[in-house]
């Protein structure tokens, strides 16, 4: 297992050097640059600032820079915070999306896992139904949708919880609940799907034969293999539920990484947007490997190889 | 089963119930209470540094933490004594003596000195600071050559120390907005030694402007910084004039989405945010009149014409193309926010001056033009594109455009909307017919506004050039005299717009949304508010 996880973190090298190198190079093609704005620069201003960020090497020599740079650990300054340096930026904001990733993951996972063993325990019922429809609205209805509403209901409507911002613990349940809806939903319908396919097996049947009581059969038996289409899901979810924040954060103002990964393209920020591709590119890399290990320790019939 | 089920719907009203359901004092109530503002800012600030950061984000919270020479008289935003007690300026309005007050402090509790504002302004001059608007301090003697790196030796430029609390400014030429223009932040003092401190003084990722490490002379005194969140600022008991200063706290929040804005305003999260979505105006005018102000700032929306490409190189094509808008209705159907529609660049009452030399709508004079250029009746006329920047609104207004010259002129012209730096970049190397642009002043006079269109400024952006233009702007620039300087201008202006590389559409207008509850909170064109007039009353009614 060690020399698994060993070859696939060498193997995340050369994937990070393809990543870095497209992104550096595509985003230098697209037209405009960091210090475009409404107002014109006098000359002198835009040759001293591209001095001062190395934008007046040429475009081979600022990737090499990079690179180096990278090796150090040091994703640059950031041109649009020129105050603040990649590191920094991300260092404050990624908690906030880890935090917000980690209890929309729960949302997800409570009310998916719960939904999709209530559906698979009585198969075509109302109950199924029921909480299959539902769990379809939930794939449809998109954050941008589901945001709103919450927060006209429950923050504007009701008073309970405040429209927008990060500031106290209940400042985190709608967001939370807005991302975690749509994932909660895609869990549910696995869930189901990976349990009814266990519970058709014969050594189910014959656990029932014996008189084991459905409890005991569906967490003791069944839930092992059923729920293994869920852990797969799992890496990209997770990965995509510290990813794809951006509409979630806009909606409630929350200070995540999400807002800056999309905005830094905007702003042609740089070393922003080579800073936050990188670092989501590892994270995902990450995630998949956590996801595999764990995949083979819940099902014997895999091995690493 | 059927147990556990019910729950999982119930879950969001649960864990709303262990949250509490009574009714909350809302941080505008508790604020209103205890003097602490929630100002309601736009995007997460570029930087608090006032001599690298530029925009109006960053310009309300600087107004808080420094003061400049002069500050901003609460009702109309024009210069007042700020840190300098007094001034005198010589017959020929070129030198300025000003004669600083001896009880500002910084934050750390320094004196604030001569020197300070002297080393301050070659700080911002540094070429390696590479600021962005060290040319608002061009109008000084030898600035500009300082700021070119052409001279190096800063003792010839125009600022003397006198003593420690008095120093002399010895301009270019004479000019008669002067005190508007050391309003600007790039005229803020900075704490030297704060900043070597940090490091170099022309870093601009020197870590003074954090909140353990910042040291200002404003009224206020930065407490925290939680970037994508918010900032903190606390009355300073060294302002000299804290005595006057009512509030205690005033919290400016990032917040880029204005419906996201309007939302923090409506659950009383704020007291007050710029601009009201578009889509609400209408709503609050008839509704809830009280919360909202709508207000004339010095901003003027306008179209650039590319003169270097055919037919737009024709002047009465140009002419034709302004003369067949229905301005009234644009703002009317369209924008919806009370603005003005503009048949000229600047906006009225800039400094006072308003210009005579107004364009006419007159829809048959303009289809006799086009005639005249060779498309009567709109026959032939070549493929014109409308450029903007993707947003909604401007699309509104490109597309009510497009429909009245079709109407009125019968030419067809297309719309391209590109993404905002790809826009920009378009416009800087024309390549464009006809582009959306829009002009807010950095100081209260027309010079802001007709300077743009001197031949080769950087932000001119038409191709277009007049010699006669140049001239009137470059005289304007030299006389004192304040009613032959505006006729030079209305001169001017009236030959901008017989020329017309540029269409005005409206003369922007700020659809704020404010609390009742802020007193000494007035409108004005710059959009000013110096916080040290602002305290909160208590509302009686409720929400």
């Amino acid at each position: 297992m060690g020399r698994f996880i060993l070859r696939r973190l060498l193997e995340m090298i050369p994937v990070l050097l393809v990543v870095s190198a497209v992104t550096f190079f595509m985003m230098r093609l697209a037209p405009g640059g960091p210090f475009d704005s409404e107002r014109a620069m006098a000359p002198e201003v835009r040759k001293n600032l591209d001095a001062y960020y190395g934008f007046d090497k040429p475009l081979l020599t600022q990737y090499w820079n990079f690179l180096k740079n990278l090796a150090k650990g040091d994703l640059g300054p950031s041109s649009k915070y020129s105050n603040r340096s990649v590191n920094e930026i991300i260092g404050g904001a990624f908690p906030v999306s880890l935090e917000l990733g980690i209890w929309s993951l729960l949302v997800a996972l409570v009310i998916g896992v719960t939904a999709g063993l209530i559906a698979s325990v009585k198969p075509n019922s109302a109950l199924d139904y029921g909480s299959m429809s539902l769990s379809m609205i939930g794939i449809c209805i998109p954050t941008f949708v589901m945001g709103p509403i919450l927060l006209v209901l429950f923050a504007l409507k009701t008073d309970w919880f405040n429209a927008s911002g990060w500031f106290f613990p209940r400042d985190r349940i709608l967001p939370s609940l807005t991302l975690g809806a749509y994932y909660a939903a895609y869990i549910a319908r696995m869930t189901r799907g990976g349990m009814l396919e266990v519970l058709n097996q014969d050594f189910i049947r014959t656990a029932r034969a014996k008189g084991a009581p459905l409890m005991s059969v569906l967490f003791k038996h069944a839930f092992r293999g059923g729920i293994l289409p869920v852990i797969s899901f799992l890496g990209p979810a997770t990965a995509g539920l510290l990813t794809g924040s951006f509409v979630v954060e806009t909606i409630f103002n929350v200070p995540g990484l999400g807002k800056y990964f999309v905005t830094a393209a905007f702003n042609r920020d740089y070393s922003m947007v080579m800073g936050t591709v990188l670092f989501y590119a590892v994270l995902i890399i990450l995630f998949n490997l956590l996801v595999d290990v764990i995949q083979v320790w819940l099902n014997p019939k895999l091995r690493f190889e | 089963m059927r147990f556990y089920y019910s729950t999982i719907f119930l879950f969001p009203l649960f864990a709303a119930l262990l949250c509490g359901c009574e009714k909350r004092v809302t941080r505008v109530e508790d604020g209103d209470r205890r003097q602490i503002l929630h100002w309601g800012n736009g995007a997460e600030p570029e930087d608090l540094d006032p001599h690298t950061s530029k925009g109006e984000i960053e310009h309300n919270i600087q107004l808080a933490l420094f003061e400049g020479l002069v500050a901003e008289e609460p009702r109309t935003a024009s210069p007042t004594n700020g840190v300098a007690e007094r001034w005198v300026v010589s017959e020929d309005k070129k030198l300025w003596t000003f004669y600083l007050r001896k009880n500002a402090r910084w934050s750390n509790g320094d004196p604030v000195t001569a020197r300070d504002f002297i080393d301050s302004w070659q700080r911002n001059l540094t070429p390696s600071l590479a600021s962005q608007y060290a040319y608002m301090l061009h109008v000084v003697k030898n600035a500009k050559a300082f700021n070119e790196g052409t001279l190096t030796n800063f003792s010839e430029v125009g600022f003397k120390l006198i003593d420690d609390h008095t120093l002399q400014i010895q301009l270019e030429s004479p000019t008669p907005y002067f005190l508007s223009l050391i309003l600007h932040t790039s005229w803020y003092p900075v704490h030297l030694p704060t900043l070597r401190k940090h490091g170099r003084v022309d870093d601009r990722r020197n870590r003074w402007t954090r909140p353990e490490n910042f040291v200002g002379n404003g009224a206020f005194n930065l407490k925290e910084w939680r970037m994508g969140s918010h900032i903190l600022v606390e009355k300073s008991p060294t302002y000299w004039d804290a005595a006057n200063v009512k509030l205690n706290k005033i919290y400016f929040y990032a917040n880029e989405s204005m419906d996201s804005e309007e939302k923090m305003f409506r659950g009383g999260q704020i007291h007050l945010f710029k601009e009201c979505p578009q889509a609400k105006i209408d709503f609050y005018r008839k509704n809830k009149p009280h919360l909202i102000n709508i207000a004339p700032i010095l901003s003027t929306y306008f179209y650039r014409i590319n003169v270097t490409r055919p037919p737009m190189n024709d002047k009465r094509v140009r002419r034709a193309m302004a003369m067949a808008i229905d301005r009234t209705a644009i703002v009317e159907k369209v924008t919806r926010g009370g603005q003005m529609p503009a048949y000229n660049l600047t906006p009225p009452d800039t400094a006072g001056y308003n210009c005579e030399a107004k364009l006419v709508e007159d829809i048959e004079a303009a289809r006799k033009l086009l005639a005249e250029a060779g498309y009567p009746n709109g026959e032939n006329f070549p493929k014109v594109e409308i450029l903007f920047n993707t947003l909604e609104s401007h699309r509104a207004i490109a597309e009510a455009l497009q429909e009245m010259w079709r109407k009125n002129l019968n030419i067809n012209v297309t719309l391209r909307n590109e993404e905002w730096k790809v826009y920009l970049s378009s416009m800087q190397q024309l390549d464009y017919f006809i582009s959306r642009a829009g002009w807010g002043g950095d100081y209260d006079d027309p010079n802001t506004f007709m300077d743009m269109f001197v031949t080769g400024g950087g932000n001119n952006e038409t191709g277009w050039s007049s010699k006669k233009y140049d001239n009137l702007i470059a005289q304007a620039g030299m006389i004192a005299d304040p009613v032959k300087r505006f006729a030079l201008f209305q001169e001017a202006e009236k030959h901008l717009m017989e020329e017309m590389p540029i269409i005005p559409i409206y003369f922007y207008t700020r659809p704020r949304l404010i609390r009742p509850s802020v007193k000494g909170f007035y409108p004005n064109l710059l959009d000013h508010h110096p916080y040290k007039y602002i305290y909160l009353v208590p509302e009686d009614s409720t929400r």
